[in-house]
């Protein structure tokens, strides 16, 4: 080996590169909410300006009325199967009856507190302390008649679809 | 796996240089880790240097950013000022230990 050591790149004189993500939260279910969560919280964590979009059933995750409840229910959702790999399915439409999103709401998070992964609140928490960006949607505000005093205290603005636009130039960007 | 010879010590790194025997790390080479990725340790580093050690022979794995703030008690905006950017990967790196596998 040579004399200077072998040390991994942290990319820290790459401040310039510019490296965006920008995610669009339209989905208000559980299970709809945590992946632009998780992604978000990991882009953070390699340095990556990250901005969140709040925006139609995804305002839930940041109103403050509705953010510690969210719901999952297994309608429509064919995949639905009980945790594991038994081969077992659950028919979708089994989840129309009464109870039935209560309790696979109580299931999943379960699951989901087992890894140590927080609930919504908290997660907010991690991910304003990350640095994170987060925008709440203008026409769902209205819609809704919620002002940003409904909202979680660490979303900076409620903006417009252009300004959205505007902040993200050059991000990469996913819809969820 | 190659080796490569810091603070006077032949330790053995992966593809990226993160060391791949956690039992070759010693408080001695922390600093020079540090300095090698341009920070300089304090107490508040070493806090979380100790607590990931601990934790790692604890669990067997390293501990990912939030488990860090968590259990060590230390705000995560703070961890992102003591290891800017990439605070999970660098206290990992720092401590001997490999990146986090967890996702949150």
């Amino acid at each position: 080996m040579t004399d200077a050591p072998f040390v991994p790149s942290f990319d820290d004189d790459d401040t310039d590169s510019g490296r965006k993500l920008a995610i669009i939260c339209s989905k208000g279910n559980l299970d709809m909410a945590y992946p632009g969560l998780i992604l978000a919280n990991a882009a953070l964590g390699e340095g990556i300006e990250t901005h969140l979009f709040f925006t139609f059933w995804g305002f839930d995750i940041i109103n403050t009325a509705t953010m510690k409840d969210l719901k999952f229910s297994f309608v429509g959702n064919t995949a639905m199967h009980p945790p594991g790999h038994s081969g077992m399915g659950i028919h979708h439409m089994l989840g129309a009856l009464p109870g039935a999103t209560a309790a696979a709401t109580k299931m999943m998070k379960k699951q989901i507190a087992d890894l140590d992964v927080p609930e919504v609140p908290e997660f907010l928490d991690l991910l304003s302390g990350s640095g994170c960006h987060m925008w709440a949607c203008r026409m769902s505000a209205d819609m809704n008649h919620l002002t940003e005093d409904d909202l979680y205290e660490g979303v900076e603005a409620i903006i417009s679809a252009s300004d959205f636009i505007e902040k993200t130039e050059g991000a990469q960007l996913l819809f969820i | 796996m190659p080796t490569t010879t810091i603070a006077g010590h032949e330790v053995e790194v992966n593809e990226e240089g993160f060391l791949t025997k956690p039992d070759q790390w010693t408080e001695d080479l922390a600093p020079e880790l540090a300095r090698l990725i341009g920070l300089e340790l304090t107490d508040a580093h070493w806090k979380l240097i100790r607590f990931l050690r601990d934790d790692y022979q604890a669990q067997g794995e390293t501990a990912t950013l939030r488990r860090a703030s968590t259990q060590a008690g230390v705000p995560v905006k703070e961890l992102f000022v003591l290891f800017p950017k990439k605070p999970a990967k660098k206290m990992a790196y720092v401590s001997g230990l490999p990146k986090p596998k967890g996702c949150v």
